[in-house]
Parts: C-alpha cells; sequence; structure tokens
C-alpha cells in the first residue's frame, strides 16, 4: 500500500508568476482509481507535472507526500521506518518514478533512434538502481562491489551489472505485457513513440506502466484521440494495473466516455486551480449531462 | 546504476584513451618540412624513384599553395605550425613488412592495441586488420581465403614495392592529386602508411576489411594514405578507427583516401575517429565511382580542435550511386567542419546525403557541402538533410549546403533541422526512471543511430563510448 496526498498545493509557471494551483488537496491510496475533471484551464495537467517533477512549474507552497509500506518494493527491499514518507517534491523526476510514481503524458516525447526495447529495459534497470540508492544504508554502500559483468548478450544492449535485468529476460516481460495489452509485437523494435499514431501513443503509455509498475500512477488524458476499440484496450490496461500491481490511478479526463470502462472510486471536479467537489461515479456522469458550470456556481456562489 | 560505479566505469574508459606509451621509435624525422626531411622518408623506405619524384613535386605545390583562411565560417588554422611536426616516426618494427604475428610486436605497442580492444577484433576472426602506430602499419593480417581469391590488403609503402603498377597508375593522379588543395599536397609529400586494398573483378569480400591508426606521440603528424580498388562487380566494406592522446603541443592528421569504385562495384568505407583536443585534423577522401558503382561513406568525427573533411564522390559512369552518412561532436574549444562533396558528372546518377552534428559547451559544428550536377546528368537526383543538435545556447552549429544545377531534368531535395535538446524530452525520460544525464545520452544515442546501425558492432559501441566520455567532458 502507497498513499499519494498533496497538501495545500500551490504552483506557478516557473518563469513568470502565473498561478496555475491554488491550495490542491488530494489523497490517492493504492488499488484506488480517481478520475480528476474539470474544465480546461483550471489545473489538471500542471497538477499531473507537479507530482512528476515537471522543471517549468515552481511549487510556492504546501507538499506532495508519498507513504509507502515496508514491503512496497517487495522482499528484496525493506523499507525502514524512517523513510517511509517521502516529501517528492525534494527529489528529482526520476527519484520520484523509483519510488513508485509515473506519469502518462498526454503528449509523450517521440526519441528517434531508441527502441521500445532498449528504452523500457534501460527504465525498469534505472529505477531498480536508483530504488537501491536510494534505501541502501551507508554500510552496505561501502560493501558493494563494483564489479562490471560485462555485456550479456549484445554489447549494443549495454552493461548488466548485478541485479539488472537482462536482456532475454526483459523481452519475456516486455512480450507478456504487449500480449495482454493486444499490441503488435512489432512495436517492441520501433523507435520510442516516433511515427506513432496519437491511440498508439497512448496505448505505449499504458505499455510502460504495466512493465514499471507503479505505485501511483497519474494518467494525463489517456483517453483523448482514442477510437472506441483502443479505448476498451487502454482502459482494460489501466484495470489490470490497479487490479494486479494494486496500482493507485489518478486519471486526468474531460469524458465520461473512458469512466465507463475504468470505474472510478473518487471523482474530483478542478476549477481554477483547486478541488472544488469531490463524489463517487455518479458525480461523473452529473458532469456529463449539466457540465462545470454549476459546480462552479455551487461552490464559489458565481457562474 | 550507482555514481560511484560510473564513475570507476568511466575512469576505466577513459584511461584506454589517454594513456600514452614511450616513444618506440627507431626512426624519427625532424620537426618541418623541407627536401631533406622527403628524401629522408623515401630513402627509410626504400622507395623507387617515381615516388620520390611524386613527393618532391607535392611538396613544390604545397610550398605554391596559400593556407585556406577565407572560407565562410572557417575553423582557424592559425596556431597550426607545420615547422613544429614532426612528419615523420617509425617505431622499431621490420619496416615494410611490418609483422603478422601479433605476439612479435614490442610490448608497449600490444599494450597500445590491447587498451583499444584491437586484439579482440582480431579473436573475433575479421577478414583482415592493419593497425598503424605512428607513421607505420605495424600488424597485418588477412584470412588467407581472400588472397586466394587476388584480394590484395597491405600497408601502403609495402603496396608501393610489391605492386608499382596499380600504385603508379592511381596513387594521387586521378583521384586525389597533390593539386587538390593544400594539405593534399602536404600529404602528397610526406604521406606514409595506411591501407592498400584490391579486390578483383566479381570479388565480394564478405567481412570488413579493417584499419585502426594510432598517433602516439607528442607534436607528431600523421600521413596515412588509403588507396581501394574495387574492381568491376566486386564488393568490399573498409572500415578504420582512428585515435590519438592529448599532448601539450598540436598534432597535425593530414590523411588521403582514394577510393576507385568499379563499374556494378559496391564499396563502403566506414570510419570511426577520435582525436585528441589538439589535433587538427586535415584530410581529403575522394572516390571515383563507374558505371552503376555504389560508394557509401560512413563517418563519424570526434575530438581533434579543428577538422576540415568533406569526402568526395565524382559519379563518373550512368547510374552510379552514393551515400553519406556523417557524424560530427564538437565540445569546447572545437570546431568541426565537416560535409560532403557529390559531383554528378552522369545521367542517371543519384547521391544521398544524411549529415548530423552535436555540439556543446560552446563547440561549433559546421555541415559544408557541395552537389554538382554537370549539364547533361539528367534523371539524377540528390537529397541532402543535414539535423543539428545542440546542448546550450554557447553552441554553434551552421549548415552551409551549396548546390550547383546545370542541369533542368533533375530531382533535388535539401532538409535542415536544428534543435536543441529539448526539455520535454528529457523529462519523459527521467520520469521513467533514467537520470539526467542517461536521458541526454540516450537522445543522443538516438540521435546517431543512423552512422551506428551502418557499423560493425565493436566500432558502434566505440562510438557510443566516446560520445558519452564526450557529454560528460571527461575526455581530454
Amino acid at each position: 500500500m502507497a498513499r499519494l496526498e498533496l497538501n495545500n498545493l500551490h504552483a506557478e509557471v516557473a518563469e513568470g508568476d502565473e498561478k496555475i494551483l491554488e491550495g490542491v488537496n488530494l489523497e490517492v491510496n493504492s488499488g484506488e482509481i480517481h478520475a480528476l475533471m474539470g474544465p480546461n484551464g483550471s489545473g489538471k495537467s500542471t497538477t499531473a507535472k507537479v507530482i512528476a517533477g515537471h522543471p517549468a512549474y515552481e511549487v510556492t507552497e504546501g507538499e506532495v507526500l508519498l507513504h509507502l509500506e515496508a514491503g512496497e518494493f517487495g522482499d528484496e527491499i525493506e523499507i525502514d521506518e524512517d523513510q517511509r514518507t517521502w516529501n517528492i517534491l525534494d527529489l528529482e523526476p526520476n527519484e520520484r518514478a523509483a519510488l513508485g510514481i509515473f506519469l502518462g503524458f498526454q503528449y509523450p516525447a517521440e526519441i528517434d533512434g531508441v527502441t521500445m526495447t532498449n528504452f523500457l529495459r534501460t527504465a525498469l534497470n534505472a529505477k531498480i538502481d536508483e530504488r537501491e540508492e536510494l534505501f541502501e544504508d551507508e554500510a552496505d554502500a561501502d560493501d558493494e562491489e563494483d564489479e562490471d559483468e560485462g555485456f550479456e548478450t549484445s554489447p549494443m544492449e549495454g552493461n548488466v551489472d548485478e541485479g539488472d535485468v537482462g536482456v532475454a529476460e526483459f523481452q519475456q516481460i516486455l512480450q507478456e505485457k504487449m500480449e495482454s495489452l493486444d499490441m503488435d509485437e512489432k512495436f517492441a523494435q520501433r523507435y520510442l513513440n516516433a511515427g506513432f499514431s496519437g491511440g498508439e501513443k497512448k496505448q505505449n503509455e499504458v505499455l510502460q506502466a504495466a512493465i514499471l509498475e507503479p505505485s501511483i500512477a497519474v494518467l494525463d488524458e489517456i483517453d483523448s484521440g482514442l477510437d472506441i476499440d483502443r479505448l476498451q484496450d487502454v482502459s482494460n490496461g489501466i484495470n489490470a494495473l490497479r487490479d494486479e500491481e494494486g496500482t493507485g490511478i489518478l486519471q486526468i479526463t474531460h469524458y465520461q466516455r473512458i469512466l465507463d470502462y475504468v470505474e472510478p472510486d473518487h471523482v474530483h471536479v478542478m476549477i481554477d486551480g483547486q478541488i472544488a467537489k469531490s463524489g463517487d461515479a455518479s458525480l461523473a456522469e452529473e458532469l456529463e449531462d449539466k457540465g462545470y458550470d454549476w459546480v462552479r456556481e455551487e461552490v464559489y456562489g458565481t457562474a | 546504476m550507482s555514481s560511484e560505479q560510473d564513475h570507476l566505469k568511466d575512469t576505466d574508459t577513459e584511461a584506454r584513451f589517454e594513456f600514452k606509451k614511450d616513444q618506440n621509435a627507431a626512426v624519427k624525422s625532424d620537426k618541418g618540412l623541407t627536401e631533406e626531411i622527403i628524401r629522408m622518408i623515401s630513402d627509410d623506405k626504400d622507395e623507387p624513384d617515381w615516388m620520390l619524384e611524386r613527393r618532391l613535386r607535392a611538396l613544390e605545390q604545397y610550398q605554391n599553395m596559400p593556407m585556406p583562411t577565407d572560407w565562410p565560417g572557417q575553423p582557424d588554422l592559425t596556431e597550426l605550425d607545420i615547422e613544429e611536426i614532426v612528419p615523420y616516426i617509425r617505431p622499431d618494427v621490420d619496416k615494410r613488412e611490418g609483422v603478422d604475428d601479433w605476439t612479435e610486436l614490442p610490448d608497449e605497442i600490444k599494450d597500445t592495441f590491447d587498451k583499444l580492444g584491437i586484439p579482440e577484433a582480431e579473436k573475433n576472426a575479421l577478414s583482415g586488420v592493419g593497425a598503424q602506430y605512428e607513421s607505420e602499419v605495424v600488424y597485418q593480417n588477412m584470412q588467407e581465403q581472400w588472397e586466394e581469391k587476388g584480394v590484395i590488403f597491405c600497408n601502403m609503402d609495402k603496396a608501393v614495392q610489391d605492386h608499382p603498377e596499380l600504385l603508379k597508375e592511381h596513387f594521387m593522379t586521378t583521384c586525389v592529386p597533390p593539386s587538390d588543395n593544400k594539405f593534399a599536397a602536404l600529404h602528397g609529400a610526406v604521406w606514409s602508411g595506411g591501407s592498400f586494398v584490391y579486390v578483383p573483378e566479381d570479388v565480394t569480400v564478405e567481412m570488413p576489411v579493417q584499419a585502426y591508426f594510432r598517433m602516439n606521440s607528442e607534436g607528431m603528424g600523421q600521413f596515412e594514405h588509403t588507396l581501394i580498388i574495387a574492381e568491376k562487380g566486386s564488393e568490399v566494406h573498409y572500415i578504420e578507427g582512428c585515435s590519438a592522446p592529448k599532448y601539450g603541443s598540436h598534432n597535425l592528421h593530414s590523411g588521403g583516401v582514394e577510393v576507385f569504385v568499379g563499374e556494378d562495384a559496391h564499396v563502403q568505407y566506414s570510419t570511426v575517429q577520435n582525436w585528441s583536443k589538439n589535433t587538427f585534423n586535415l584530410n581529403t577522401k575522394r572516390a571515383i565511382c563507374e558505371e552503376n558503382g555504389t560508394m557509401e561513406w560512413v563517418s563519424g568525427s570526434m575530438g581533434s580542435k579543428a577538422t576540415m573533411l568533406y569526402p568526395c564522390t565524382i559519379l563518373k559512369g550512368r547510374g552510379a550511386t552514393d551515400t553519406h552518412i556523417t557524424i560530427a561532436f564538437a565540445g569546447e574549444g572545437q570546431n568541426i567542419d565537416t560535409g560532403a562533396k557529390v559531383y554528378h558528372n552522369a545521367p542517371n546518377t543519384s547521391s544521398t546525403i544524411e549529415s548530423k552534428s552535436i555540439s556543446k559547451d560552446g563547440g561549433r559544428t559546421n555541415y559544408r557541402g557541395l552537389v554538382h550536377i554537370a549539364d547533361g546528368a539528367e534523371n539524377s537526383s540528390t537529397a541532402v538533410e543535414c539535423d543539428a543538435l545542440m546542448f546550450d545556447n554557447e553552441s554553434t552549429s551552421d549548415t552551409m549546403p551549396y548546390m550547383e544545377i546545370e542541369e533542368s531534368k533533375v530531382d533535388v531535395a535539401h532538409e535542415a533541422t536544428v534543435g536543441k535538446i529539448g526539455d520535454e524530452d528529457i523529462f519523459y525520460l527521467q520520469s521513467r526512471g533514467l537520470d539526467d544525464d542517461d536521458a541526454k545520452k540516450m537522445i543522443v544515442a538516438g540521435f546517431i543511430e543512423p552512422i551506428t546501425e551502418e557499423l560493425p558492432i565493436e566500432y558502434a559501441v566505440e562510438l557510443n563510448r566516446l560520445i558519452e566520455l564526450e557529454m560528460e567532458g571527461s575526455l581530454g
């Protein structure tokens, strides 16, 4: 079980003083699905990016806490009591990723020349290494041997350190995950998002989450630009994340549509950089019918 | 990987490139460039008179040509003092034959190549490795099966002795005459070592033919000559790697490469070069391509203070094809001026130029290209693509694509992109667990992937490692 907690989070654009988040409070636990809805420009994507550590935003107030359990990352890493709560705002984006935060991008970057296989295996091993660094005690660190284990199968895939996932092992993981997401195996050798359709990119985001097995996944408009078949594939992937990995999901969306497939436990409406209203799945349906203005009216007394 | 491990690994890798060996020179010329020195080099090699005459003529041409100074955006060569360069050093091995057994090499030379991984390449049963140390090729090995088919792969000095007719016809005559430019003339005067490759008609050499050049002494010049003759219908891939450690005074590398691509023949020339940051790297490389012949240049230019290098192909025969794939990396204080030249002198010829450059910490890369399509070369096509990747706002990249099109029935395309390594791209990779450095490395590795995929694996790995070292600024 992990818990992500946003407390009175204020943030603005780093270059300039445009305030975007004005006191966001939110709590997402492992195994829960939260939908974050709201009109354009209300701060949903900013919330996602601030959680992941995007350098374009500056947090001016508040905190983002991540609570972990002793065995959060399996038997291999025992988390000491004093290391179970992290204010992740102090951490680099890759350290946050190592602690189990995943951001699914609305517009993922296209990295030419880097195959999906190479990228995902590198990312998986980077996360494992970073975790070891974050949780290992000083004494262990000194004992650790720095031996280069050499190449496993192909030097192009890089050196293999002890504990790393090797090429063959990774191929198997990737193949299984892609099958479960109904992705063509050709994906593995394509360059990261380069020339992917909108739908393929979204599917790829879910695939990455499936491989990296985050504790908390923030999915930013993962449903935009998807046809109905792909929407189902992506939704199945998200449900599997929750059901199989126990991932807590913060699902940012404009539409009710995806929530028909990914049923939220909680729905939050964000307006003007704050959570204006929270409720259960029925709130999303209400929003679908009535739009957002009534929430604004109800909360602020103005339309 | 922990940062501590990173550090250790990097030090190891760095050590591979940075160590220096005590000089093991049997013969070392004086500094500078005089007729006496040319005669001494020629004499030391027991060269026939015709070669000495060519050297002396080239020297004269060199002395009568001005230094290139006024090209737009040209690298500054004012610090290059030819009078301070030692043009010839022969290590203490049999001067013409080289040695064909690795174990016979002096220990310090063996160590050098050991660190560069040459024996591994050899162990992998590659078809042939010639390793040049200073001015001489000291190690040759060629699988017998190629020799039986009439393939010749030997060092150039041996070729002068053993294959005079081929050499008289092809050596710096029609392809790269000394009159071509000041450094071609310099090269013609003081050239030493290098590789000679001859592939007879209809013979395909399946494994790449390899050579490695190492410039190890301070203040020296290296002037290796590579001559490749691929007869009608033959096929060969020649690949070379070059490196030099860093010294206080400037080194000069001025190589010459001549490639003759016969009718229907196919030659790929690949090179990964990593020169020390004070080397002036000024080369002339050219191919002449007969009817339906194919020439492919693949090059990675790393290191050097200044590089001026524009591999050139003359598409002489109908239907001839040329491909250039080049990558350049310039860090602080470096100016890498590179590109390609193609002359379409016959109908139905085609060329593709793909040039990629990376600059950081104020480094400067130029793409300087010339595509000439002659009157009458109808139905020819060319496509030029230049991509520049910059790490920061201090770095510069210029694209100077000259197109001289004298024929109207042609297809010409040019595309150039310049980009800074994107913050969004880095953030995306970081959000997946890669740290800032690894994210940048991954983006750059992807950027140069078109080059690495063309190279045999050990060269591709070497290129990736070199670029990683450059990016960390840990390579002197």
